[in-house]
């Protein structure tokens, strides 16, 4: 992968350095000194999120701690022209909190309050830094919770979720972060403060909401995000289910769909995923099974009853090949716990891995399989699949060791294939991770000219001065370009270390 | 005509209509142009763009050309036990999916089931340049780039025509029931925010002159203790289905004002306020829907103590039938947000071309 920059500050040409001093003095009127850090050392843990393998040290990094402070920094930004990246916890998994060279990096951590839990109206106002487990456990003495729940969910910020739109397991019945936000706070490029969404059911005008949610930190930054909460489901159950071919179990989600039945999570692993999990949770998974499926139903007693025997019939129906249905919360859990913790399994068996993220329609999950399983033959390099089978949202990570430039080389052609067969296939090239600096020449071949000079039009709209975590999402023409000639001379990168933004 | 050549004769006439400055007022079946500011502009007729692109029960997916009848597309889904699950409204029997998503109106539904820009997957469309662009897509999870798909829901057309949409869709519940309590205004609105908050399988509710209605759709064993439990009074499920369809297209007593009301200056607010928020007091009559979420009322009051009265709910008020628009149907932006109105106007449609005036004057 690309490294966009040399992490040397001190050698760096002189433009920087009277820049960097430039913007430093600026925002020491602003901001305590200890709120600034702008030495190599102090900015080193700020040079990536959690896609490591791009890298760029911020000109400066801020932590402010109050909201005039960051309209503050804004201002002053615009003023002096200097591009803004915001950043929560860092766990984002697409770069899309990869620090701007000659930008400041906006750490929000300090914003850690949960304003309100309303009981009443069910929702809670929570400031941007605050993780997102955290708002369910505020919310679990009313009996209510926050439903997505992206795997990093101990971790991850709120202002991070809204910025991506995350996703989860349980977001095929409760849906993404768009649909569990009524309303966000903040400021624009500017520094002006600014609201998109209502506690009310709508707002006037065009609803601005899901540009916001999902825009990566390039529209404005939120401040303050105000949920929806939903009573905490009474009961949950999980059905584990075998089958002897990856055919058949994709066969069967799409038929417990075609029966009616939304459960609250629909899961596929692979073979060679289900080993590597067993190995390292001992969760009691089918080993000899070719793939395995959790489907989990939630709410009332009566409706889980009423909705795991029509799933078992339906599973039954499709080959099922064996079936276990958790007793009780503890052995739930344990069903879940190997699928939690595919990541760190998969990193057992390699000293890298490469996530991925796009979505296809349901009924292609079979033949998607069969191609990354062709694909591994092509490029020399293992994968192993997990998938959020419900809504075709696939997670096949590629395994390779960084320190082998080749099959460095060879796993980011395996990503971009897997992309745009996913492409081909009907699907889209993130279904939850977002484009960050990750995907932007996939962005190329998913969208048109025209489409993506639209998509840069709405960024302009929002920020006329193009300074809110510039290059990231939308690829420049120019970008794109030379990528589609890339790939005319037969698939192979040139210059790999050359930066391309 | 095949769909290519309705898409080109289309696009020739926005770019006819861009060269020459001219508004267009973009046109299905004509019968939600009650609502909003009042239409102006040469008529675009969507209604040759028609058809089903393209259903896949098992992906609950229907893509749909925007000239395609809404009836149409709801029989098709009726019969794999599907639906539209926010219930939009009908005001005619011509109305498109296009003009659907463009009024971005929802039914009784909606405070359970979400709005309808939650299940727009994708749309294709045709900027103010006469660009096709095809944002979202039609798959669940995506994404990929700016949701540009989902701003078009409820845009009044003012960005682009829309020529194609996803819509992702739902299995009908198994069983559909509907109570009826008396009770007044404040105990009402407090036992719908109670019930909001407990695994009550509520799907619709609606409060007018002290009767609260409940509907209760979802698994069968849930509908029927969840019934027991509420107690009150059930209604027959075919006088139940007839009773909330009216409320749907503004059919029930309560929306139909006369022209005589109309003129006497007796108008219809639809105010979207917070559904924990108290009583709202205003001259007239009201009827609330969606949890207490969206509260209408016919009123002769002067739309500034409605406006005011919805603000201080946490909500606004929208003008939704009467003689007279000119105090504005939507209530005012605020200037950040107006700016960027402004300006996202001006990068889909920069000569104007589109339903001018009809959410904003300005825009």
């Amino acid at each position: 992968m690309n490294e966009t920059s040399p992490r040397t500050p001190s050698n760096a040409p002189a433009p920087r350095a009277a820049q960097q001093s430039l913007v430093v003095s600026s925002l020491a009127k602003i901001l305590p000194a200890s709120s600034i850090l702008y030495r190599g050392e102090d900015t080193a843990p700020y040079e990536c999120d959690a896609l490591t393998a791009y890298r760029q040290l911020p000109l400066v990094v801020v932590i402010p701690e109050s909201e005039a402070q960051v309209a503050a920094v804004l201002a002053a930004c615009h003023a002096l022209n200097v591009p803004v990246v915001a950043r929560g916890a860092g766990t984002g998994l697409s770069g899309g909190a990869l620090p701007h060279a000659m930008g400041v990096s906006l750490s929000l951590a300090k914003f850690n309050s949960i304003v309100k839990v309303d009981p009443v109206a069910r929702t809670a106002v929570v400031q941007c830094g605050v993780r997102n487990l955290a708002i369910s456990e505020a919310a679990a003495p009313y009996g209510l919770y926050y439903a997505p729940d992206p795997s990093s969910q101990i971790a991850c910020t709120i202002g991070g979720n809204v910025a991506e739109n995350s996703g989860g397991v349980h977001c095929l019945k409760y849906g993404l972060t768009l649909h569990n936000v009524l309303r966000v706070r903040g400021f624009t490029a500017e520094g002006e403060a600014v609201e998109f969404g209502s506690e009310a059911p709508d707002t006037a005008g065009l609803d601005l909401l899901p540009l916001v949610v999902g825009s990566e930190g390039m529209l404005a930054v939120i401040m303050e995000v105000t949920v929806r909460l939903l009573p905490r489901p009474v009961q949950a159950r999980c059905i584990m289910a075998s089958f002897a071919t990856v055919e058949s179990a994709g066969a069967a989600v799409a038929a417990v769909i075609a029966a009616g039945i939304i459960p609250a999570g629909l899961e596929l692993m692979d073979k060679r995923m289900t080993a590597a999990a067993e190995d390292y949770v001992h969760a009691g998974y089918d080993l000899d099974a070719a793939a395995i499926l959790l489907c989990e139903s939630d709410g009332t007693a009566a409706e889980v009853d009423e909705e795991i025997e029509r799933a078992i019939d339906v599973l039954n129906a499709n080959g099922a090949t064996r079936i276990a249905i958790s007793r009780d919360e503890q052995q739930r859990l344990q069903f879940w716990s190997g699928r939690k913790n595919a990541f760190p399994a998969s990193g057992r068996m390699s000293p890298d891995y490469m996530c991925m993220d796009s979505t296809i329609p349901r009924k292609r999950l079979a033949e998607m399989l069969r191609t990354i399983g062709e694909m591994e033959g092509k490029y020399a390099l293992r994968c192993v699949n997990v998938f959020h089978a419900g809504d075709g949202n696939l997670h096949p990570l590629i395994l390779f060791d960084a320190n082998d430039p080749d099959e460095m080389r060879r796993c980011e052609l395996f990503g971009a294939d897997i992309l745009e067969t996913s492409i081909k296939l009907g699907g889209t090239v993130t279904g939850e991770h977002g484009v960050g600096v990750e995907k932007l020449n996939s962005m190329c071949v998913q969208f048109s000219p025209a489409e993506r000079a639209q998509m840069m039009a709405v960024k302009s709209a929002f920020d006329p001065a193009g300074l809110l975590n510039p290059g990231k999402v939308i690829p420049s023409l120019q970008r794109c370009a030379e990528y589609g000639k890339m790939h005319v001379h037969r698939g192979v990168l040139k210059f790999p270390e050359l930066p391309r933004f | 005509m095949s769909v290519g050549a309705a898409l080109q004769r289309l696009r020739d006439r926005v770019l006819v209509a861009r060269d020459s400055k001219t508004a267009l007022e973009i046109r299905g079946g004509c019968t939600k142009r009650f609502y909003g500011n009042v239409p102006r502009g040469e008529p675009l007729d969507v209604c040759e763009l028609a058809g089903i692109t393209s259903y896949e029960p098992t992906e609950l997916v229907v893509t749909v050309l925007a000239g395609t009848p809404l009836l149409e597309v709801e029989s098709v889904l009726a019969e794999r036990g599907q639906c539209l699950p926010f219930e939009p409204p009908h005001f005619g029997a011509a109305g498109t999916v296009g003009g659907m998503v463009a009024a971005g109106l929802a039914g009784p539904a909606r405070a359970c089931a979400g709005p309808l820009r939650d299940f727009v997957l994708g749309v294709t469309m045709l900027n103010g340049m006469g660009e096709r662009l095809t944002f979202g897509g039609q798959v669940m999870k995506n994404v990929a780039g700016y949701d540009v798909s989902r701003v078009i829901a409820g845009s009044l057309g003012i960005l682009g025509v829309i020529c194609e949409v996803s819509l992702k869709v739902m299995p009908v519940l198994p069983a559909c029931r509907t109570l009826c309590v008396e009770m007044d205004e404040t105990a009402a609105l407090k036992q719908l925010n109670r019930l909001a908050g407990e695994s009550f399988p509520m799907n619709a509710s609606a409060w007018h002159r002290g009767l609260l209605y409940l509907r209760l759709a979802g698994a069968k064993a849930a509908v029927g203790r969840a019934i027991e439990a509420a107690g009150g009074r059930e209604i027959e499920p075919q006088a139940a289905a007839a009773w909330w369809t009216d409320i749907r297209d503004h059919r029930h007593e309560f929306f139909a004002l006369s022209d005589v009301q109309l003129e006497r200056g007796e108008c219809s607010w639809r105010l979207a306020v917070p559904d924990s928020a108290p009583p709202i007091v205003l001259p007239g009559e009201q009827f609330i829907e969606w949890g207490g979420g969206q509260r209408w009322w016919r009123s002769a009051a002067p739309a500034s103590q409605i406006r005011s009265a919805a603000a201080r709910a946490g909500g606004h008020a929208t003008l939704v039938r009467a003689a007279d628009k000119r105090p504005g149907v939507f209530t005012a932006l605020k200037p950040a947000s107006m700016n960027i109105h402004k300006r996202l106007k001006q990068s889909f449609d920069p000569a104007g071309i589109f339903n001018p005036g009809r959410l904003y004057p300005e825009l």
